[in-house]
């Protein structure tokens, strides 16, 4: 024990001594680069945040507080996080699910798994924006495949898009239609990454399809499951190129999602000063999800 | 190496950088699409280039929201272009307020004298020339002539806002869709709300409600024109689905004939055909342009127009042969060309005479008879007050917000800035 523990100790010990040496060669460019491109343009976001500006010259105007305060209350950028609390949510009740399902139906050995599996990853393929657009025509209510259907039923055409109650479901069916096919490969990887043996042997106990799939494949999935959720919730949160096309956030601002908040109501509104204010609150959001969701949930990862 | 070596490399090196040395180059940055401008634009550089050797003049194209966002970013870099497109109004006054625009009143001494005044003087601020106009643009309502015959609405008849109305409702009742709108990009609804407030407050609500006076925005013709807009609104005048429908989607619509008026700048007449589902749109013959009605009670005359005021700005850096080619852009025989290809309505006084198509003719002469001209509420008084104009006026319409809360919505947008 104790010698196998030394020749694994001994190398790691030499590698320290060449460890310095890398750092020194390694980090100054990678820490010139995140610190040019990634700490300080936060840290700027920040300042501009104290800021009415309008993105001409330098931010003169302070207002300390105000822009913070502009958004509390402020019943668009209100709905804005309740829709990106909607994506979330059914990120992770439907679409994860769904894609679980899917995979364990293209895992396996069967006819034509492949063709599903390529079917089913084509919308993530696809550009967010052209997915955008080509809905937007999908649902139009007088030539889309929503006339289609209400057609064939013999119902008054229905406009989703502009149906200020129901619109953001528009954006959630692009949004499970889009990516449940990346979800479905990242579980397709992992179960193909359990040991067969485990389930041939729970088999020959006697165990049925739902206890070795209850007891043996999800737990071994687990790690798998945990990353996809960061993902979908990450993602949610940045929210923005299916939104542009879709709805442009509106109608009457029922769709936005944080960030097309920022660029709506911020950036083409040259209001540099609030946009900088809602990153920063944007940006806080994502970091104390990441490093929560890190520490509690993967920590086992 | 011999001296025949020597003598060639030294000739090539002097090949390669003589040129370099002479050559001013000029970058012109756009946003047009239109081919017909483009075309015009590029000759009229190439014929500069070809008179004034060492310039290089060169018309660059930036789609449309690509432009305004990058634009602040690239003036205060190196790359900043030296002339540069604008709809004058707010942006405009911020960019020469943080000192990226150029003082050309000296420069351009007399040369505006033979442009249309209204326009050369939406380039000024604090009454220095800052840029020079090339376009004015009227706001109209377009309409089926056919459709307008099938419901048996005559157009010389509709003189003022309840004229209108009856128009909207004899045309609903004939089962056609009285109006078309790009309501889901907002801005082409704050037509119906700024023709509104210029009919009823005349030529000074704008003015008054950016200096404050009676409550800023919140005053009673804005109110009242919200109140105008939503007894439009209640009458359903608009296409099923408007509150989704995109600009140029509302073009084709209109082109396809699938609804009797629609409010909008001179352009529509370029976009109709290209975006309505057989590519052919209405034949020219088959459209009337009418004038925003009057509102009774109003202090606004049919004859005050509202529309686009395009020109070109100058960059601080900029060389004098910047501003030498903004006097040769300004020619007459150009805006004449501008005219008789229909590409825009140049602002050269006169260049009326030369159109042949008789719709942008009927605009052309609206604007050089107008008694007085306004720019799109939404430039005029840049995009962080513009932009809740156009958000309210669609709220509005829609009867999703009073127009006592929108007015205040736009006052409240207007002391935040």
């Amino acid at each position: 024990m104790s010698a196998i523990q030394t020749t694994y100790v001994e190398p790691a010990r030499r590698m320290s001594a060449n460890g310095w040496a890398a750092v020194v060669i390694f980090l100054p460019p990678a820490l010139l680069l995140f610190t040019v491109f990634v700490a300080l343009p936060i840290a700027q976001a920040a300042w501009f945040g104290f800021f009415n500006w309008d993105g001409y010259g330098r931010p003169e105007k302070f207002i300390g507080l105000k822009n913070y305060g502009y958004l509390i209350g402020n019943a668009t950028f209100n709905r804005s996080l309740v829709n990106n609390g909607l994506v979330i949510a059914v990120s992770i009740l439907v679409q994860q699910p769904v894609a679980l399902a899917a995979a364990l139906m293209v895992a396996g050995r069967i006819a034509g798994a492949a063709w599903f599996r390529m079917i089913f990853f084509l919308p993530y393929v696809l550009a967010d924006v052209a997915a955008g657009l080509i809905w937007h025509f999908m649902f139009d209510g007088s030539y889309g495949l929503s006339s289609v259907i209400t057609g064939a039923l013999g119902l008054p055409p229905y406009y989703l898009l502009a149906d200020k109650t129901w619109a953001f479901s528009a954006v959630l069916i692009v949004i499970l239609w889009k990516y449940f096919g990346f979800y479905t490969m990242l579980y397709v990887a992992g179960l193909q990454g359990i040991d067969r043996s485990l389930l041939e042997a729970a088999e020959m106990d006697g165990a049925t399809a739902l206890q070795r799939f209850w007891h043996i494949t999800l737990p071994l999935l687990g790690p798998m499951i945990r990353l996809s959720i960061f993902f979908s919730v990450v993602g949610s949160l940045q929210l923005f190129d299916i939104i542009v096309p879709l709805t442009s956030g509106g109608p009457f601002e029922t769709t936005n999602t944080m960030v097309s908040y920022l660029y709506y109501f911020g950036i083409t509104r040259m209001r540099f000063g609030y946009s900088s204010a809602v990153g920063i609150v944007l940006f806080v959001t994502c970091v104390a999800f990441a490093f929560g969701y890190r520490r509690i949930v993967m920590r086992d990862d | 190496m011999s001296l025949r070596h020597l003598a060639f490399a030294a000739a090539c090196l002097a090949a390669l950088t003589a040129p370099a040395f002479a050559e001013t180059n000029i970058t012109v940055l756009h946003v047009s699409e239109n081919p017909t401008q483009k075309a015009l634009w590029n000759k009229i550089a190439a014929d500069y280039n070809a008179e004034h050797k060492g310039v290089n003049v060169q018309f660059k194209y930036l789609e449309n929201e690509a432009f305004k966002a990058k634009l602040p970013t690239m003036l205060q870099s190196d790359d900043r272009p030296e002339l540069f497109y604008s709809w004058s109004g707010g942006v405009m006054q911020a960019q020469a307020k943080a000192g990226f625009l150029k003082d050309i009143t000296a420069d351009i001494g007399s040369a505006e004298s033979a442009l249309s005044p209204i326009a050369v003087d939406a380039f000024k601020v604090d009454g220095k020339v800052v840029g020079v106009p090339f376009e004015v643009g009227e706001v109209a309502f377009y309409y089926n002539r056919k459709l307008f015959e099938k419901a048996g609405v005559k157009a010389e008849d509709i003189k003022s806002w309840d004229d209108f109305l009856g128009a909207v409702k004899k045309l609903k009742a004939a089962g056609i869709t009285p109006i078309v709108v790009g309501a889901g990009e907002k801005w082409p609804m704050h037509f119906y709300y700024s023709y509104l407030v210029m009919r009823i407050g005349g030529e000074h609500a704008l003015a008054d409600a950016k200096a404050g006076k009676d409550g800023g925005f919140k005053n009673a013709t804005f109110v009242e024109a919200g109140k105008r807009l939503r007894e439009l609104g209640a009458l359903e005048p608009f296409q099923p689905g408007y509150l989704s429908t995109k600009h140029t989607e509302s073009a084709g619509m209109f082109g396809d004939g699938k609804a009797a008026m629609d409010l909008m700048g001179q352009w529509l007449l370029g976009m109709q055909a290209p975006n309505s589902t057989s590519g052919k749109g209405l034949p020219e013959e088959n459209i009337g342009i009418l004038s925003f009605p009057i509102v009774p009670g109003g202090k606004g005359q049919a004859t005050e127009t509202l529309g686009g005021i395009n020109g070109w700005l100058v960059g601080k850096s900029a060389p004098p042969q910047a501003i030498d080619f903004l006097k040769f852009f300004s020619q007459a025989k150009y805006a004449q060309e501008a005219a008789a290809t229909a590409a825009y309505i140049p602002v050269v006084k006169g260049a009326e005479a030369s159109f042949t198509n008789p719709l942008m003719k009927r605009l052309a002469d609206d604007l050089a008879a107008t008694t007085y001209h306004q720019n799109y509420f939404d430039q005029d008084l840049g995009p962080a007050v513009g932009r809740v104009i156009n958000d309210v006026s669609v709220a509005v319409a829609a009867g999703e917000m009073t127009p006592e809360a929108a007015a205040a919505a736009i006052q409240d947008a207007a002391e935040q800035q």
